[in-house]
This record gives C-alpha cells, structure tokens and sequence, in this order.
C-alpha cells in the first residue's frame, strides 16, 4: 500500500518535471515583447495551416463565383479574375507555405549539421573537402540556380521545390555549426566522452548536438524564412505548378492579370502580407533568441543601463 | 600572400563548379530536355544551327568527356550559341545587352545599403535606447521578413499607378534614344529609383543589425574602455576605435548578402520588367530558351564570385592580421 503510494506520487512528480522542462522551453518567447509577439503571430498561422479546410468558406480552387469582386461580406478578400474566393485561397495558401517552408527549413538544417558537424569535429581533409563544398553552395547565386534546376524539372509542385531549396540552401547553417562543433570540441566534456569510449558518430550525435541547441533552432527559423520566401519568389516567377495553391502562386495569377493595373489591391496584398507577417515572427522568435542564448549582447544591455563599472565587476 | 593565393585558388575552384554544375544540371534532369526543344525547333532552324545545338547538348556525341571539353571550348572562346527566342542572335550578344543594367542596379544600390547600413549601425550602437535604437531594429526587422518582390509590387502600386511619381516598368522612356546624353541618363535614374529603393531596403537590415552586434561586441573591448578612460573623444571613439574592427566581420557575411541581392534584382527585374539579366534569365526559362539559360545562370554566378574576391582581397588589406598568417 505505501510502496504504492510512493511510487504514483513519484511517478507524477516526475511526469510533472518533464511536463514543467517541456513548457520551460517556450519561457524565453515569453521574456519581452517582440518574442511574445512572433510567438503568438506564428502560433495565429499555425492554427489556420492546421485548421485550413474548416476555417476557409470555400473551396480555393472552385471558379464558381462572380469574377473580380472586389471584399464584400460573402467573399472576404474579393475573386479572382476567374471567379475564385481570394479568402480561401489565402488560407489554403497558409497551409502549402508553412508546410514547405519548415519542412525546408528543417531538411536544410539537417543537412547543415551533417556537413558542420562532421568537418568540425573531424578536421584535417574531411574538414577541407566538406568546408569546400560548403562555401561553394554558399557562394552560388541560390534563386538562379533554382530558377535554372526549375527550367529542366518543369512545373513542379510546391514540395518537390521545397525539397530543391533545402538541398541548395543548407550552406550557411553548416558553417555556423561547423564554427561552434570546433568551439565545443576542445571542452573537457568531449574528451571526457572520447575518454569513456564513445564512437565518434555518438559524441557528435548525444554530446556535440545537444550542446548547441539554441543555434540548430535558430538555423531552423533562419532557414524557413529563406525557405518560405525562396518558394513565393519561384511561384511568383511561375515556375511552380500554377494550379497550386500557395501565396506565391497568388501573386502570379494577381500580376499575370494586371490586378495591379486595375487596382486590384485586395488581390496582391493579403499574399504578401501573409508571407510577411509569418517572416516577421519567424525573425522576431530568433532575434529573441539571439538576445537570451548570446550572453554578451546581454551584458553590454546590462553596462550601459546601469554605468560601467557594474559590468567589470 | 599566402592568404590571396588561397583565396584566388578558392575562386577558380568554385568558377569550375558554377561552369560544372551549368553542364551537368540538363544531363542531370530527367526527361531529355534537348529532345523537347528539338521537337519544338525542328522546322525553325536551319540544319547547321541543329547541327550546333546537338553538338551543345551532346545528342549523337562520342563520350560526356569529350562533350565536357567542347563545352569548355566554347565557354572560353565566347561561342555562347545563339538563342531560340531571337534567333539566330548570339546569347552573348544578348547577355552584353543586359549585364551593364542588372550591375549597375544591383552595385549601386549594395554599396548604398553597405554604407548607410553600417552608418546606422553605428549610430545606434552608440545611441543606445535611443529612439532608432528602439525603433530602426524593428523596422528593419519587417523589410527582412517581406518578400522583395512583393515590395517591389507595392512600390509600382503606391508610387507608379495611384500617385504616377515614378515610371511602372522598363528600364528608360522607350521615347528617348539611347546615347551618353542628359535625357537619356536622367531616364535611366528615373525608372532606375524604385527598383534601387526595392533592393536597398530589403539588404539594409541585415547590415544595420550586423555592425550594431559588431559594435556592441568591440565596445565591450579593453582597448576601447581604455581610450574612453584616456579622454578620447566620442567621434574619433566611435570611428577610429571601434567601428574600424567592427566592420571587418561585416565583410565576412558579403556573400551572402550578394547573393541576397542578385535573388532579389531577378523578382525585382521581374516585377518592374527592367532589361537586366534577371529578366533575362526569368524569360529565357518560360520559353525554355536553353543556351540563354545557361549563358545567364553563369554570367549571374561568375558575377557573384567575382564581388566575393573582390571583398576577399580588400579584407587582407583591411585586415593585416590575415595578411600576416594569422587565424582566417
């Protein structure tokens, strides 16, 4: 009876421990207005990604209404030129945009901690090999040569150029990594774990990783934002299935037919605004990031409010 | 020394993968692309441009060697092909067209968002909590989540089509005859503005909270609190002293930025229908014009890395710390 009682309630002490670390992570978003706000402003787009088919009134692709409406009570943002709701297009628009661009986002930084990761740690001609073929990817003009890759591949569907982006796109994150593994892999705790007889692929996996947590979730909102704005860009230019729903195939259809010659705002705005506004949290989430995780930052904030001479001792 | 002959081999290395990777990409594709166009280009082109085009695209050729070596031929004798779209003008006369306007664009206004990004940085790196400081981040913050072109659509809204203070598209007033001329240039800096505004301020933020990180890191320097101690004054503290190491790591993130820049002059291009390369390139691939494409994607990239040298080598004079053998 007792060994129970000990058991369930150390059972929940623990499960509330985990629950507790669990919601500790999302603290700093809440730790000064900025953050709050991207936080919130990415959670509001979250939900209408997820929420899409029950929020949008109608179909987004069904060209059964009046053409060129501009907002009205029945059509929120106006129709299109062929009689499509805008509104539900935005919101189905949401969901493509968020789905490739944090799965780009993601694949990217993966491929990054690859390419980092491995030349940090390893050194020597690894480094060298792995380090060339990272700032050549760094250095190519990335939207031309996904404009070109798009002129051989020919009208693909939003997820096949977000996989095209995460493999062009990952140079800058491997770098960062690569820069911090080679900080981390002069520290006690590494030789420590190479001492106890871990394999390689293990430190850098349980022990390299971990430590630089803050910087892989940083590289992964750094990344979807490219990622979301290299997307519109391609679907802007057309080359991205133009049946697709997504913002940039929005802004497509609004400049092939000259909404902004007739004054069509209600057309080209909201995609825009959309692409902005999940770029902006996105950019507000990391600079607050930025701001906790870089202690320095802090306390040069620290010795210019309060003197200079608190900041020496 | 050892420095620049690291970086020169560096950018040969790379101007090899941009010429590699503009030869694979359609060998690579699935889906012969060549097929395709022949097809299309069967009945418009006379036998000996056939003939050309096979030999580029390696149709009824010996080896992928002996393809890759022709095509390196060509590259380096400036036998570009000759477009689809316009036959049969030579791509390369196309391409001479349209460089000078997407580099005097792009080059003007990079320099514009390096100078007043870094000045702005400064300034409110040392202006903390100031009003800028509070707001400029911010500020910048939004232009850094917009898309460019989507910008760029606003401007020709706002500014061309409501209030008609500045041209919708084109690169000059197609009334004017081109010349070295005062109609023609102030044209040409008329309907250049709102795409260089575009670009200026879709690059500026990144710089601005770039040397304001750098400065805050480099006011927290020894040598610094010591002038400070000294009674320097605040000017020559900001410039002399601080904002000379802090503008070094600025140099570092330029490519990146470059890059930034071209993707956004190729949708700014677009959106304003300016004659650039990015136009260019954009129009090429909707009618698959594919020595155009080629001809373009690598003019864009061998221009990017020669920016990247360029950078580079002004680094080791600023920096006589790499010159020397130091830690690059």
């Amino acid at each position: 009876m007792n060994a129970e009682i000990t058991t369930s309630t150390q059972n929940s002490e623990k499960s509330q421990g985990y629950l507790m670390r669990f919601f500790k992570i999302f603290i700093p978003f809440f730790s000064s207005g900025k953050s709050t706000t991207g936080f919130i402003l990415f959670l509001i787009f979250l939900i209408i990604a997820i929420l899409a088919p029950l929020i949008a009134p109608y179909s987004p692709s069904a060209a059964v209404y009046d053409p060129n409406l501009p907002p009205t009570a029945g059509h929120w943002f106006g129709t299109t030129n062929t009689g499509q709701d805008l509104f539900s297009q935005f919101i189905y628009g949401a969901r493509n945009s968020m789905i490739v661009g944090f799965g780009a986002g993601i694949l990217s930084t993966i491929i990054g901690l690859i390419f980092g990761v491995i030349g940090g740690y390893r050194g020597g001609l690894t480094d060298s090999i792995l380090g060339f073929i990272t700032n050549i990817f760094l250095v190519m003009p990335g939207l031309a040569l996904l404009i070109v890759i798009e002129a051989y591949l020919k009208a693909s569907t939003p997820f096949i150029n977000g996989l095209i982006i995460a493999l062009t796109g990952w140079a800058w994150g491997a770098r960062v990594f690569r820069s911090q593994t080679m900080t981390l892999a002069g520290r006690d705790f590494i030789a420590a774990a190479k001492m106890s007889g871990k394999s390689p692929l293990r430190i850098m996996v349980t022990e390299i990783c971990p430590n630089m947590m803050n910087i892989i979730a940083g590289n992964i909102m750094f990344a979807t934002l490219g990622a979301i704005l290299a997307e519109s860009g391609l679907a802007f230019l057309g080359f991205e299935d133009i049946n697709s729903t997504s913002w940039g195939t929005m802004l497509y259809w609004a400049s092939q037919n000259a909404a902004l010659l007739r004054g069509a705002w209600w057309w080209f705005v909201p995609p825009g605004l959309g692409i902005g506004l999940v770029g902006l949290s996105l950019v507000l989430m990391n600079f607050a990031m930025d701001q906790i995780t870089n202690p320095r930052l802090k306390a040069q904030k620290r010795r210019n409010n309060r003197g200079r001479k608190a900041a020496r001792s | 020394m050892r420095y620049v002959l690291n970086r020169l081999g560096f950018f040969v290395l790379s101007l090899w993968a941009a010429i590699t990777i503009n030869f694979i990409l359609p060998r690579m594709m699935p889906g012969n692309p060549a097929d395709a166009m022949f097809a299309k280009f069967q009945g418009r082109l006379t036998p000996a441009a056939l003939d050309a085009m096979k030999k580029a695209y390696g149709i009824g050729q010996s080896t992928l060697w002996q393809q890759y070596i022709d095509y390196l031929h060509g590259l380096f004798t400036f036998n570009w092909g000759l477009s689809f779209m316009q036959y049969p003008t030579p791509v390369s006369d196309m391409i001479q067209g349209s460089l000078p306007w997407t580099i005097g664009l792009v080059g003007i206004s990079t320099l514009l968002s390096v100078f007043i990004g870094t000045a702005l940085g400064v300034y409110i790196s040392w202006n903390r909590k100031g009003f800028l400081d509070n707001t400029l981040p911010v500020v910048s913050m939004i232009f850094q989540a917009m898309p460019y072109f989507w910008i760029a659509l606003l401007f020709v809204f706002v500014f061309g089509f409501k209030l008609g203070w500045f041209p919708m598209a084109h690169g000059y007033d197609p009334s004017v005859t081109p010349g070295f001329n005062a109609t023609y240039i102030n044209s040409i800096l008329y309907h250049s503005f709102l795409p260089a505004i575009t670009l200026l301020l879709g690059s500026l933020s990144g710089w601005i909270i770039g040397m304001r990180n750098n400065m805050m890191y480099t006011l927290g320097e020894d040598y610094v609190s010591f002038a400070e101690a000294k009674g320097v004054k605040t000017s020559r503290l900001m410039f002399s002293y601080a904002a000379r190491n802090a503008i070094l790591p600025q140099l570092t993130s330029f490519a990146i930025a470059i890059g930034n820049v071209v993707s956004g002059s190729i949708l700014t291009e677009q959106v304003f229908s300016y004659p650039g390369i990015g136009n260019q390139l954009t129009s090429a691939v909707q009618s698959q014009d594919y020595p155009m494409i080629q001809a373009s994607f690598l003019l864009i990239a061998v221009a990017v890395l020669v920016a990247n040298l360029i950078v580079d080598l002004l680094y080791s004079r600023l920096d006589p710390r790499i010159r020397t053998g130091g830690t690059v």
